[in-house]
Protein backbone atom coordinates (compact mmCIF):
# COMPACT_ATOMS: atom_id res chain seq x y z
CA UNK A 1 0.00 0.00 0.00
CA UNK A 2 1.08 3.50 -0.82
CA UNK A 3 1.67 6.22 1.64
CA UNK A 4 -0.92 8.05 -0.18
CA UNK A 5 -3.55 4.58 0.54
CA UNK A 6 -2.33 4.38 3.85
CA UNK A 7 -3.74 7.90 4.84
CA UNK A 8 -7.02 7.49 2.99
CA UNK A 9 -7.60 4.41 4.31
CA UNK A 10 -6.76 6.06 8.47
CA UNK A 11 -8.79 8.85 7.54
CA UNK A 12 -11.95 6.76 6.61
CA UNK A 13 -11.45 3.99 8.92
CA UNK A 14 -11.08 6.90 11.88
CA UNK A 15 -14.57 8.29 10.99
CA UNK A 16 -15.90 4.93 10.75
CA UNK A 17 -14.47 4.24 14.35
CA UNK A 18 -15.83 7.38 16.23
CA UNK A 19 -19.29 6.58 14.34
CA UNK A 20 -19.35 3.21 16.14
CA UNK A 21 -18.24 4.30 19.67
CA UNK A 22 -20.67 6.90 19.32
CA UNK A 23 -23.57 4.19 18.45
CA UNK A 24 -22.66 1.64 20.55
CA UNK A 25 -22.98 4.28 23.72
CA UNK A 26 -26.00 5.22 22.36
CA UNK A 27 -27.57 1.60 22.22
CA UNK A 28 -25.85 1.21 26.19
CA UNK A 29 -28.90 3.59 26.82
CA UNK A 30 -30.90 2.17 24.95
CA UNK A 31 -30.12 -1.59 26.76
CA UNK A 32 -30.31 -0.20 30.25
CA UNK A 33 -33.89 1.50 29.63
CA UNK A 34 -34.96 -1.51 27.37
CA UNK A 35 -33.84 -3.86 30.35
CA UNK A 36 -35.17 -2.02 32.87
CA UNK A 37 -38.30 -1.97 31.16
CA UNK A 38 -38.07 -6.02 30.56
CA UNK A 39 -37.51 -6.78 34.52
CA UNK A 40 -40.23 -4.83 35.79
CA UNK A 41 -42.45 -6.52 33.14
CA UNK A 42 -43.75 -8.69 36.41
CA UNK A 43 -45.86 -5.91 38.11
CA UNK A 44 -46.76 -3.86 34.73
CA UNK A 45 -48.53 -6.59 33.18
CA UNK A 46 -50.30 -7.24 36.57
CA UNK A 47 -51.06 -3.95 37.60
CA UNK A 48 -51.98 -0.73 34.85
CA UNK A 49 -48.71 1.68 34.89
CA UNK A 50 -51.34 4.65 35.08
CA UNK A 51 -52.49 2.81 38.73
CA UNK A 52 -49.09 2.35 39.66
CA UNK A 53 -47.52 5.88 39.45
CA UNK A 54 -50.59 7.89 40.82
CA UNK A 55 -51.47 5.57 43.58
CA UNK A 56 -49.82 6.87 46.86
CA UNK A 57 -50.33 3.52 48.41
CA UNK A 58 -47.33 1.46 48.81
CA UNK A 59 -47.57 -1.46 50.41
CA UNK A 60 -45.41 -4.78 49.16
CA UNK A 61 -47.08 -7.33 51.98
CA UNK A 62 -50.23 -6.78 50.39
CA UNK A 63 -49.19 -6.53 46.85
CA UNK A 64 -49.64 -2.95 46.77
CA UNK A 65 -46.88 -0.35 44.66
CA UNK A 66 -48.20 2.73 44.35
CA UNK A 67 -45.23 5.62 43.28
CA UNK A 68 -46.66 8.79 43.86
CA UNK A 69 -45.30 9.48 47.25
CA UNK A 70 -41.82 8.42 45.55
CA UNK A 71 -42.63 10.35 42.59
CA UNK A 72 -43.77 13.66 44.12
CA UNK A 73 -40.70 13.19 46.77
CA UNK A 74 -37.94 13.29 44.09
CA UNK A 75 -39.64 16.03 42.01
CA UNK A 76 -39.89 18.05 45.02
CA UNK A 77 -36.87 17.86 46.57
CA UNK A 78 -34.90 18.52 43.31
CA UNK A 79 -37.29 21.28 42.38
CA UNK A 80 -36.00 22.49 45.75
CA UNK A 81 -32.62 22.26 44.77
CA UNK A 82 -32.24 23.96 41.74
CA UNK A 83 -34.65 26.55 43.53
CA UNK A 84 -32.15 27.12 46.21
CA UNK A 85 -29.02 26.56 44.43
CA UNK A 86 -30.15 28.36 40.51
CA UNK A 87 -29.81 32.30 42.04
CA UNK A 88 -26.66 31.50 44.15
CA UNK A 89 -24.73 30.27 41.72
CA UNK A 90 -26.24 32.62 38.91
CA UNK A 91 -24.68 35.38 41.08
CA UNK A 92 -21.44 33.68 42.08
CA UNK A 93 -20.74 32.85 38.50
CA UNK A 94 -21.97 36.67 37.41
CA UNK A 95 -19.23 37.82 40.22
CA UNK A 96 -16.27 35.60 39.01
CA UNK A 97 -16.61 36.34 35.47
CA UNK A 98 -17.52 39.91 35.76
CA UNK A 99 -16.58 41.20 39.07
CA UNK A 100 -14.07 39.00 41.01
CA UNK A 101 -10.35 40.78 41.01
CA UNK A 102 -7.60 38.19 39.26
CA UNK A 103 -6.47 36.85 42.94
CA UNK A 104 -10.22 36.32 44.20
CA UNK A 105 -10.79 34.69 40.71
CA UNK A 106 -7.54 32.70 41.72
CA UNK A 107 -8.65 31.73 44.76
CA UNK A 108 -12.16 30.80 44.36
CA UNK A 109 -12.02 28.82 41.23
CA UNK A 110 -10.03 25.75 42.92
CA UNK A 111 -12.49 26.01 45.87
CA UNK A 112 -15.28 25.24 43.80
CA UNK A 113 -13.46 22.23 42.16
CA UNK A 114 -12.26 20.92 45.31
CA UNK A 115 -16.55 20.99 46.16
CA UNK A 116 -17.40 19.26 43.21
CA UNK A 117 -14.48 16.89 44.30
CA UNK A 118 -16.33 16.09 47.90
CA UNK A 119 -18.22 12.80 47.87
CA UNK A 120 -21.61 12.60 48.00
CA UNK A 121 -21.71 10.29 51.36
CA UNK A 122 -19.73 13.42 53.06
CA UNK A 123 -22.25 15.91 51.81
CA UNK A 124 -24.81 13.37 53.62
CA UNK A 125 -22.98 13.40 56.80
CA UNK A 126 -22.27 17.39 56.41
CA UNK A 127 -26.37 17.61 55.89
CA UNK A 128 -27.50 15.58 59.00
CA UNK A 129 -24.87 17.43 61.14
CA UNK A 130 -26.06 20.91 59.94
CA UNK A 131 -28.98 21.28 58.02
CA UNK A 132 -31.28 18.51 59.58
CA UNK A 133 -30.98 20.46 62.68
CA UNK A 134 -31.26 24.15 61.06
CA UNK A 135 -34.62 22.58 59.39
CA UNK A 136 -35.62 21.30 62.51
CA UNK A 137 -34.86 23.53 65.01
CA UNK A 138 -34.74 26.82 63.28
CA UNK A 139 -36.64 27.10 60.36
CA UNK A 140 -39.72 24.67 60.21
CA UNK A 141 -40.01 26.34 64.00
CA UNK A 142 -39.96 29.57 62.41
CA UNK A 143 -42.72 29.03 59.87
CA UNK A 144 -44.74 27.85 62.57
CA UNK A 145 -44.63 24.34 61.25
CA UNK A 146 -42.85 20.84 63.23
CA UNK A 147 -40.26 19.04 61.78
CA UNK A 148 -37.57 16.32 62.25
CA UNK A 149 -35.23 18.06 60.30
CA UNK A 150 -35.32 15.36 58.00
CA UNK A 151 -37.26 16.98 55.45
CA UNK A 152 -37.56 17.82 51.76
CA UNK A 153 -36.19 21.37 52.41
CA UNK A 154 -33.30 19.56 53.85
CA UNK A 155 -32.54 17.53 50.76
CA UNK A 156 -33.23 20.06 48.78
CA UNK A 157 -30.14 22.62 50.26
CA UNK A 158 -28.04 19.63 50.35
CA UNK A 159 -28.59 18.97 46.92
CA UNK A 160 -28.71 22.42 46.22
CA UNK A 161 -24.94 22.97 47.87
CA UNK A 162 -23.87 19.67 45.56
CA UNK A 163 -25.12 20.73 42.12
CA UNK A 164 -23.34 24.18 43.23
CA UNK A 165 -20.25 23.49 41.99
CA UNK A 166 -21.58 21.97 38.77
CA UNK A 167 -23.64 24.67 37.66
CA UNK A 168 -20.68 27.55 38.19
CA UNK A 169 -19.01 25.89 36.30
CA UNK A 170 -20.99 25.32 33.42
CA UNK A 171 -22.20 29.35 33.77
CA UNK A 172 -18.83 30.25 33.83
CA UNK A 173 -17.98 28.84 30.55
CA UNK A 174 -21.22 29.71 29.22
CA UNK A 175 -20.31 33.40 30.33
CA UNK A 176 -17.00 33.31 28.91
CA UNK A 177 -19.08 32.48 25.21
CA UNK A 178 -20.39 36.29 25.44
CA UNK A 179 -18.01 38.10 23.26
CA UNK A 180 -15.85 40.93 25.22
CA UNK A 181 -17.11 43.37 22.30
CA UNK A 182 -20.68 42.39 22.55
CA UNK A 183 -19.99 43.82 26.38
CA UNK A 184 -17.95 46.50 25.48
CA UNK A 185 -20.90 47.86 23.60
CA UNK A 186 -22.98 48.03 26.38
CA UNK A 187 -20.58 49.99 28.50
CA UNK A 188 -20.00 52.62 25.65
CA UNK A 189 -23.44 52.79 25.75
CA UNK A 190 -23.29 54.43 29.25
CA UNK A 191 -24.37 51.59 30.55
CA UNK A 192 -22.89 50.16 34.04
CA UNK A 193 -21.46 47.01 34.65
CA UNK A 194 -24.77 45.74 36.46
CA UNK A 195 -27.20 47.11 33.47
CA UNK A 196 -24.79 44.96 31.14
CA UNK A 197 -24.94 42.04 32.91
CA UNK A 198 -29.02 41.73 33.08
CA UNK A 199 -29.06 43.28 29.51
CA UNK A 200 -26.89 41.76 27.95
CA UNK A 201 -24.77 38.92 29.62
CA UNK A 202 -27.94 37.01 31.01
CA UNK A 203 -29.60 37.60 27.86
CA UNK A 204 -27.40 36.42 25.66
CA UNK A 205 -26.47 33.49 27.81
CA UNK A 206 -30.06 32.40 28.34
CA UNK A 207 -30.09 29.32 26.66
CA UNK A 208 -27.41 28.19 28.41
CA UNK A 209 -28.60 29.05 31.62
CA UNK A 210 -31.35 27.24 30.70
CA UNK A 211 -29.08 24.35 29.49
CA UNK A 212 -27.07 24.28 32.65
CA UNK A 213 -30.15 23.91 35.11
CA UNK A 214 -31.50 21.35 33.42
CA UNK A 215 -28.60 19.27 33.61
CA UNK A 216 -28.57 20.12 37.25
CA UNK A 217 -31.90 18.97 37.46
CA UNK A 218 -31.32 15.22 36.15
CA UNK A 219 -28.12 15.58 38.41
CA UNK A 220 -30.06 16.29 41.86
CA UNK A 221 -32.87 13.81 40.83
CA UNK A 222 -30.35 11.31 40.47
CA UNK A 223 -28.17 12.01 43.59
CA UNK A 224 -28.52 9.27 45.94
CA UNK A 225 -27.13 8.76 49.07
CA UNK A 226 -26.84 12.61 50.47
CA UNK A 227 -30.54 12.74 49.38
CA UNK A 228 -31.03 9.02 51.45
CA UNK A 229 -29.62 10.63 54.59
CA UNK A 230 -30.96 13.65 55.13
CA UNK A 231 -34.41 13.11 53.64
CA UNK A 232 -36.15 11.38 56.08
CA UNK A 233 -37.22 8.20 54.00
CA UNK A 234 -41.22 8.28 54.77
CA UNK A 235 -43.22 7.36 51.62
CA UNK A 236 -46.02 9.55 51.90
CA UNK A 237 -47.62 12.60 50.11
CA UNK A 238 -45.25 15.35 51.37
CA UNK A 239 -47.91 18.44 52.35
CA UNK A 240 -44.87 20.82 52.99
CA UNK A 241 -41.32 21.28 52.53
CA UNK A 242 -40.90 20.43 56.17
CA UNK A 243 -42.43 16.50 55.83
CA UNK A 244 -39.90 13.75 55.24
CA UNK A 245 -39.80 12.33 51.57
CA UNK A 246 -38.77 9.68 50.07
CA UNK A 247 -37.02 10.27 46.90
CA UNK A 248 -36.95 7.33 44.17
CA UNK A 249 -33.42 6.78 43.98
CA UNK A 250 -33.12 6.32 48.24
CA UNK A 251 -36.04 3.53 47.66
CA UNK A 252 -33.36 1.69 45.43
CA UNK A 253 -31.30 2.19 47.23
CA UNK A 254 -32.70 1.03 50.46
CA UNK A 255 -34.44 -2.44 49.00
CA UNK A 256 -32.45 -3.35 46.62
CA UNK A 257 -31.62 -6.96 47.23
CA UNK A 258 -33.34 -7.44 50.29
CA UNK A 259 -36.76 -8.56 50.90
CA UNK A 260 -36.82 -10.74 47.50
CA UNK A 261 -39.20 -12.95 49.52
CA UNK A 262 -42.11 -10.72 48.68
CA UNK A 263 -43.40 -10.88 44.87
CA UNK A 264 -43.23 -8.19 42.48
CA UNK A 265 -40.79 -6.06 45.15
CA UNK A 266 -37.88 -6.52 42.62
CA UNK A 267 -40.25 -5.76 39.73
CA UNK A 268 -41.44 -2.55 41.52
CA UNK A 269 -38.19 -1.58 42.30
CA UNK A 270 -36.65 -2.04 38.88
CA UNK A 271 -40.00 0.26 37.51
CA UNK A 272 -38.83 2.80 40.12
CA UNK A 273 -35.50 2.81 38.29
CA UNK A 274 -37.18 2.91 34.85
CA UNK A 275 -39.51 6.08 35.74
CA UNK A 276 -36.07 7.73 37.23
CA UNK A 277 -34.92 6.79 33.83
CA UNK A 278 -37.39 8.42 31.81
CA UNK A 279 -37.62 11.30 33.99
CA UNK A 280 -34.21 11.98 33.34
CA UNK A 281 -34.55 11.56 29.96
CA UNK A 282 -37.70 13.87 29.54
CA UNK A 283 -35.72 16.17 31.20
CA UNK A 284 -32.75 16.27 28.48
CA UNK A 285 -35.61 16.11 26.15
CA UNK A 286 -36.60 19.44 27.16
CA UNK A 287 -33.46 21.05 27.82
CA UNK A 288 -33.27 20.17 23.94
CA UNK A 289 -36.53 21.44 23.14
CA UNK A 290 -35.95 24.71 24.79
CA UNK A 291 -32.46 25.40 23.74
CA UNK A 292 -33.91 24.82 19.77
CA UNK A 293 -36.63 27.33 20.39
CA UNK A 294 -33.89 29.91 21.94
CA UNK A 295 -31.65 29.17 19.29
CA UNK A 296 -34.19 29.68 16.40
CA UNK A 297 -35.06 33.51 17.46
CA UNK A 298 -31.28 33.62 16.52
CA UNK A 299 -30.44 36.11 18.84
CA UNK A 300 -26.57 36.37 17.85
CA UNK B 1 11.03 60.88 -6.17
CA UNK B 2 8.99 60.55 -9.09
CA UNK B 3 7.01 57.60 -7.70
CA UNK B 4 6.25 59.93 -4.29
CA UNK B 5 4.79 62.98 -7.22
CA UNK B 6 2.69 60.50 -8.89
CA UNK B 7 0.97 59.25 -5.80
CA UNK B 8 0.12 62.54 -4.85
CA UNK B 9 -1.11 63.18 -7.91
CA UNK B 10 -3.64 60.49 -8.27
CA UNK B 11 -4.46 61.74 -4.78
CA UNK B 12 -5.19 65.11 -5.83
CA UNK B 13 -7.29 63.54 -8.40
CA UNK B 14 -9.18 61.34 -6.51
CA UNK B 15 -10.28 64.16 -3.97
CA UNK B 16 -11.61 66.21 -6.44
CA UNK B 17 -13.79 63.67 -7.32
CA UNK B 18 -14.53 63.15 -3.97
CA UNK B 19 -15.40 66.46 -3.54
CA UNK B 20 -18.49 66.14 -4.30
CA UNK B 21 -19.86 65.04 -1.23
CA UNK B 22 -18.55 67.41 1.45
CA UNK B 23 -16.31 69.66 -1.07
CA UNK B 24 -16.93 72.85 1.79
CA UNK B 25 -15.18 71.50 5.20
CA UNK B 26 -12.86 69.16 3.35
CA UNK B 27 -11.40 72.29 2.08
CA UNK B 28 -12.26 74.74 4.66
CA UNK B 29 -10.58 71.85 6.97
CA UNK B 30 -7.59 71.97 4.57
CA UNK B 31 -7.13 75.09 4.15
CA UNK B 32 -7.20 76.40 7.43
CA UNK B 33 -3.57 74.70 7.99
CA UNK B 34 -4.15 74.53 12.03
CA UNK B 35 -6.13 71.61 13.44
CA UNK B 36 -10.05 72.08 12.27
CA UNK B 37 -11.37 73.44 15.85
CA UNK B 38 -7.98 75.04 17.06
CA UNK B 39 -9.36 77.56 18.12
CA UNK B 40 -11.38 75.86 21.13
CA UNK B 41 -9.39 73.58 23.61
CA UNK B 42 -9.29 70.23 22.53
CA UNK B 43 -12.66 68.34 24.58
CA UNK B 44 -10.08 65.05 24.27
CA UNK B 45 -5.97 64.97 24.64
CA UNK B 46 -3.56 62.60 26.41
CA UNK B 47 -1.06 63.35 28.21
CA UNK B 48 2.26 61.00 28.67
CA UNK B 49 0.18 57.62 28.58
CA UNK B 50 2.10 54.30 28.96
CA UNK B 51 0.09 51.20 28.67
CA UNK B 52 1.82 47.85 29.47
CA UNK B 53 0.11 44.38 28.84
CA UNK B 54 0.69 41.50 30.57
CA UNK B 55 4.32 43.77 31.15
CA UNK B 56 4.92 44.52 27.59
CA UNK B 57 5.10 48.09 26.73
CA UNK B 58 2.46 48.57 24.24
CA UNK B 59 2.38 52.29 24.24
CA UNK B 60 4.85 54.86 25.31
CA UNK B 61 4.60 58.28 26.35
CA UNK B 62 1.75 59.48 23.96
CA UNK B 63 1.04 62.90 23.99
CA UNK B 64 -2.07 63.59 21.53
CA UNK B 65 -4.56 67.00 21.33
CA UNK B 66 -7.11 65.36 19.44
CA UNK B 67 -9.19 68.51 17.23
CA UNK B 68 -12.68 69.04 18.11
CA UNK B 69 -14.71 67.95 15.26
CA UNK B 70 -13.88 66.44 12.06
CA UNK B 71 -12.05 62.68 11.73
CA UNK B 72 -8.75 62.14 13.14
CA UNK B 73 -7.41 58.95 12.19
CA UNK B 74 -4.58 56.82 14.16
CA UNK B 75 -3.06 54.73 11.21
CA UNK B 76 0.14 52.15 11.57
CA UNK B 77 1.24 48.73 10.63
CA UNK B 78 -0.84 46.28 12.37
CA UNK B 79 0.29 45.64 16.02
CA UNK B 80 1.39 49.20 16.26
CA UNK B 81 -0.68 49.60 19.09
CA UNK B 82 -3.76 51.70 17.45
CA UNK B 83 -6.44 49.83 18.88
CA UNK B 84 -4.95 49.91 22.50
CA UNK B 85 -4.72 53.73 22.08
CA UNK B 86 -8.26 53.97 21.34
CA UNK B 87 -10.02 51.39 23.85
CA UNK B 88 -7.32 53.84 26.07
CA UNK B 89 -9.92 56.86 25.35
CA UNK B 90 -13.57 55.45 26.99
CA UNK B 91 -11.68 52.94 29.53
CA UNK B 92 -12.34 49.72 28.17
CA UNK B 93 -8.91 49.03 28.04
CA UNK B 94 -8.34 48.54 31.70
CA UNK B 95 -11.19 46.35 32.30
CA UNK B 96 -8.97 43.36 30.67
CA UNK B 97 -6.65 41.57 32.74
CA UNK B 98 -3.17 42.18 33.48
CA UNK B 99 -3.57 45.91 31.84
CA UNK B 100 -1.59 49.11 33.31
CA UNK B 101 -2.33 52.55 32.21
CA UNK B 102 -0.34 55.47 33.35
CA UNK B 103 -0.68 59.04 32.38
CA UNK B 104 -3.52 61.27 31.50
CA UNK B 105 -6.39 60.76 29.14
CA UNK B 106 -7.97 64.29 29.82
CA UNK B 107 -12.01 64.71 28.45
CA UNK B 108 -12.85 68.58 28.88
CA UNK B 109 -9.94 68.80 30.92
CA UNK B 110 -11.20 65.79 33.28
CA UNK B 111 -8.27 63.01 33.64
CA UNK B 112 -10.46 59.86 33.08
CA UNK B 113 -8.61 57.71 35.14
CA UNK B 114 -8.80 59.11 37.98
CA UNK B 115 -10.60 57.69 40.68
CA UNK B 116 -13.32 59.96 41.42
CA UNK B 117 -14.29 59.96 37.93
CA UNK B 118 -17.98 58.20 36.92
CA UNK B 119 -16.54 55.90 34.17
CA UNK B 120 -20.22 55.59 32.84
CA UNK B 121 -20.94 59.39 32.19
CA UNK B 122 -17.64 59.71 30.53
CA UNK B 123 -18.40 56.48 28.09
CA UNK B 124 -21.90 57.92 26.87
CA UNK B 125 -19.68 61.29 25.65
CA UNK B 126 -17.90 58.52 23.39
CA UNK B 127 -20.08 56.28 20.89
CA UNK B 128 -17.98 53.09 20.02
CA UNK B 129 -18.04 51.13 16.49
CA UNK B 130 -15.77 47.93 16.77
CA UNK B 131 -14.24 45.93 13.71
CA UNK B 132 -16.98 43.89 13.45
CA UNK B 133 -20.82 44.78 14.95
CA UNK B 134 -21.91 43.67 17.64
CA UNK B 135 -25.63 43.93 17.90
CA UNK B 136 -27.30 43.62 21.94
CA UNK B 137 -29.20 40.93 21.87
CA UNK B 138 -32.48 42.14 21.55
CA UNK B 139 -34.80 43.26 18.83
CA UNK B 140 -34.01 46.52 16.58
CA UNK B 141 -36.02 49.03 18.33
CA UNK B 142 -34.27 48.02 21.45
CA UNK B 143 -31.15 48.18 20.38
CA UNK B 144 -31.34 52.22 19.76
CA UNK B 145 -33.86 52.76 22.78
CA UNK B 146 -31.20 50.84 24.99
CA UNK B 147 -29.12 53.42 25.74
CA UNK B 148 -31.82 56.71 26.03
CA UNK B 149 -33.97 53.98 28.02
CA UNK B 150 -30.47 53.28 30.09
CA UNK B 151 -30.20 57.11 30.78
CA UNK B 152 -33.58 57.79 32.17
CA UNK B 153 -35.64 58.22 29.03
CA UNK B 154 -39.19 55.88 29.55
CA UNK B 155 -42.01 57.71 27.47
CA UNK B 156 -42.83 55.11 24.41
CA UNK B 157 -43.99 58.43 22.49
CA UNK B 158 -40.01 59.78 22.77
CA UNK B 159 -38.19 56.64 22.26
CA UNK B 160 -40.03 55.90 18.94
CA UNK B 161 -39.20 59.32 18.22
CA UNK B 162 -35.46 58.95 18.84
CA UNK B 163 -35.41 55.13 16.97
CA UNK B 164 -36.46 56.80 14.14
CA UNK B 165 -34.55 59.79 14.16
CA UNK B 166 -31.40 58.08 13.81
CA UNK B 167 -32.27 55.04 12.11
CA UNK B 168 -32.79 57.51 9.69
CA UNK B 169 -29.53 59.46 10.17
CA UNK B 170 -27.87 56.39 9.09
CA UNK B 171 -30.10 55.56 6.27
CA UNK B 172 -31.29 52.45 7.56
CA UNK B 173 -35.06 53.23 8.11
CA UNK B 174 -36.24 52.43 5.01
CA UNK B 175 -34.66 49.37 5.44
CA UNK B 176 -36.02 48.35 8.53
CA UNK B 177 -39.21 50.11 9.45
CA UNK B 178 -41.21 46.94 8.94
CA UNK B 179 -39.38 44.76 11.44
CA UNK B 180 -38.42 46.81 14.43
CA UNK B 181 -39.69 44.31 16.82
CA UNK B 182 -37.01 41.68 15.19
CA UNK B 183 -33.46 40.43 16.17
CA UNK B 184 -31.23 42.90 15.08
CA UNK B 185 -28.63 39.40 14.42
CA UNK B 186 -31.17 38.85 11.78
CA UNK B 187 -30.00 42.29 9.38
CA UNK B 188 -26.59 41.99 7.19
CA UNK B 189 -23.45 42.38 8.39
CA UNK B 190 -23.75 46.37 7.12
CA UNK B 191 -26.64 47.12 8.45
CA UNK B 192 -26.14 45.65 11.38
CA UNK B 193 -22.74 48.73 11.57
CA UNK B 194 -24.78 51.10 10.62
CA UNK B 195 -27.54 50.28 13.59
CA UNK B 196 -24.24 50.18 16.00
CA UNK B 197 -23.72 53.72 14.87
CA UNK B 198 -27.04 54.79 14.99
CA UNK B 199 -27.16 52.97 18.34
CA UNK B 200 -24.22 55.21 19.84
CA UNK B 201 -25.64 58.24 17.92
CA UNK B 202 -28.85 57.79 19.94
CA UNK B 203 -27.25 58.34 23.40
CA UNK B 204 -25.87 61.85 22.29
CA UNK B 205 -22.19 61.59 22.55
CA UNK B 206 -19.46 64.27 21.49
CA UNK B 207 -17.08 61.38 20.47
CA UNK B 208 -17.50 58.84 18.03
CA UNK B 209 -14.59 55.86 18.17
CA UNK B 210 -14.12 53.48 15.42
CA UNK B 211 -11.45 50.47 15.26
CA UNK B 212 -11.90 49.73 11.79
CA UNK B 213 -15.28 49.95 11.65
CA UNK B 214 -15.29 48.85 7.98
CA UNK B 215 -13.26 45.94 7.46
CA UNK B 216 -15.70 43.56 8.32
CA UNK B 217 -17.47 45.27 5.46
CA UNK B 218 -18.09 44.78 1.42
CA UNK B 219 -17.37 47.84 -0.73
CA UNK B 220 -21.03 48.74 -0.69
CA UNK B 221 -21.01 49.05 2.96
CA UNK B 222 -17.77 50.32 3.65
CA UNK B 223 -18.52 53.47 1.48
CA UNK B 224 -22.26 53.98 3.03
CA UNK B 225 -20.47 54.23 6.22
CA UNK B 226 -17.74 56.41 5.40
CA UNK B 227 -20.27 58.56 3.49
CA UNK B 228 -22.09 59.03 6.81
CA UNK B 229 -18.41 59.90 8.93
CA UNK B 230 -18.28 62.57 6.32
CA UNK B 231 -21.46 63.99 7.15
CA UNK B 232 -21.14 63.48 10.88
CA UNK B 233 -17.29 65.05 11.15
CA UNK B 234 -19.23 68.58 11.41
CA UNK B 235 -21.48 67.68 14.66
CA UNK B 236 -19.26 65.07 16.13
CA UNK B 237 -15.28 64.03 16.70
CA UNK B 238 -14.41 61.26 14.99
CA UNK B 239 -11.44 59.24 16.21
CA UNK B 240 -11.34 55.88 13.56
CA UNK B 241 -8.81 53.16 13.28
CA UNK B 242 -7.73 51.98 10.13
CA UNK B 243 -4.96 50.02 8.45
CA UNK B 244 -6.24 50.99 4.92
CA UNK B 245 -4.22 53.92 3.78
CA UNK B 246 -6.55 54.93 0.87
CA UNK B 247 -9.72 55.25 3.36
CA UNK B 248 -6.98 57.36 5.96
CA UNK B 249 -6.52 59.96 2.53
CA UNK B 250 -10.35 59.88 2.13
CA UNK B 251 -11.57 60.42 5.46
CA UNK B 252 -9.15 62.13 7.53
CA UNK B 253 -8.77 65.71 8.82
CA UNK B 254 -5.99 64.85 11.27
CA UNK B 255 -3.51 61.63 10.83
CA UNK B 256 -1.77 60.11 13.86
CA UNK B 257 0.79 57.74 12.41
CA UNK B 258 1.85 55.40 14.92
CA UNK B 259 4.55 52.79 15.13
CA UNK B 260 5.55 50.02 18.01
CA UNK B 261 3.40 51.86 20.20
CA UNK B 262 4.87 55.26 19.91
CA UNK B 263 3.44 58.52 18.02
CA UNK B 264 5.83 59.36 15.22
CA UNK B 265 3.95 61.85 13.80
CA UNK B 266 0.62 63.21 13.49
CA UNK B 267 -1.23 66.50 11.94
CA UNK B 268 -3.01 67.49 9.47
CA UNK B 269 -3.83 65.43 7.25
CA UNK B 270 -2.28 66.86 4.27
CA UNK B 271 1.04 67.28 6.10
CA UNK B 272 1.30 64.17 7.27
CA UNK B 273 0.18 62.28 4.10
CA UNK B 274 1.76 64.52 1.49
CA UNK B 275 4.32 65.88 3.07
CA UNK B 276 5.89 63.60 6.42
CA UNK B 277 8.67 64.90 8.12
CA UNK B 278 10.01 61.56 9.65
CA UNK B 279 11.62 59.50 7.76
CA UNK B 280 9.19 56.12 9.50
CA UNK B 281 6.18 57.95 8.03
CA UNK B 282 7.36 59.08 4.41
CA UNK B 283 8.18 55.14 3.90
CA UNK B 284 4.80 54.08 5.72
CA UNK B 285 2.72 56.30 3.44
CA UNK B 286 4.85 54.71 0.39
CA UNK B 287 4.00 51.28 1.46
CA UNK B 288 7.86 50.04 2.39
CA UNK B 289 6.70 49.07 5.59
CA UNK B 290 3.22 48.01 6.12
N1 LIG C 1 -4.03 41.08 25.83
C1 LIG C 1 -2.81 41.29 25.34
N2 LIG C 1 -1.75 40.67 25.89
C2 LIG C 1 -0.50 40.88 25.41
N3 LIG C 1 -0.23 41.68 24.38
C3 LIG C 1 -1.23 42.31 23.79
C4 LIG C 1 -2.59 42.16 24.23
N4 LIG C 1 -3.38 42.92 23.46
C5 LIG C 1 -2.56 43.52 22.57
N5 LIG C 1 -1.29 43.15 22.76
C6 LIG C 1 -0.14 43.61 21.99
O1 LIG C 1 -0.22 45.01 21.93
C7 LIG C 1 0.30 45.46 20.69
C8 LIG C 1 -0.67 46.43 20.09
O2 LIG C 1 -1.87 45.76 19.80
P1 LIG C 1 -3.07 46.49 19.09
O3 LIG C 1 -4.18 45.52 19.02
O4 LIG C 1 -3.31 47.78 19.76
O5 LIG C 1 -2.48 46.75 17.64
P2 LIG C 1 -3.20 47.37 16.39
O6 LIG C 1 -2.37 48.51 15.97
O7 LIG C 1 -4.63 47.62 16.66
O8 LIG C 1 -3.04 46.23 15.32
P3 LIG C 1 -4.04 45.76 14.18
O9 LIG C 1 -3.86 46.71 13.05
O10 LIG C 1 -3.53 44.40 13.83
O11 LIG C 1 -5.40 45.74 14.76
C9 LIG C 1 0.53 44.24 19.83
O12 LIG C 1 1.92 44.01 19.77
C10 LIG C 1 -0.17 43.13 20.58
O13 LIG C 1 0.53 41.95 20.42
MG1 LIG D 1 -6.48 46.74 15.96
Amino acid sequence: MSYKQIRLWKDRWSANLFLWLCLFFIFIVVLIGVGLLIKSAPIWKEQSIVHLIFSKEWKPFQGKFGFLAYISGSLLVTFLAVIIGLPISLMSAVYISEYAPGRVRSILLPLIDLLSGIPPIVYGVWGVLTIVPLVGQVLAPRFGAVSSGYSALTGGIVLAVMIFPLLIRILLDVFEAVPAGLKDASLSLGANQWETVKHVLLKRSAPGIIAATILALSRALGETIAVLMVCGNIAVLPRSIFDSVYPLPALIANNYGDMLSIPQYDAALMLAAFILFVLIFLCNALSRMVLNRLERRDYA
Amino acid sequence: MSQQSSTIGSEVTWSAEGAAVNTADANAAGSAGAYPGASEPPHLSVRNLHVHVGGNHILKNINIDIPNKGITSFIGPSGCGKTTLLKTLNRLLDRQKGVVVKGAVLVDGVNIYDKEVEVTDMRKKMGLLSQRPFPLPMSIFDNIAYGPRIHGIKKKKQLEEIVEYYLRATHLWEEVKDRLNQSAAALSIGQQQRLCLARGLAVEPEIILGDEPTSALDPVSTQRIEELFLQLKDKYTLILVTHILRQARRLSDTIVFLYMGEIIEYGPAEDVLLHPREKLTQEYVKGFIS
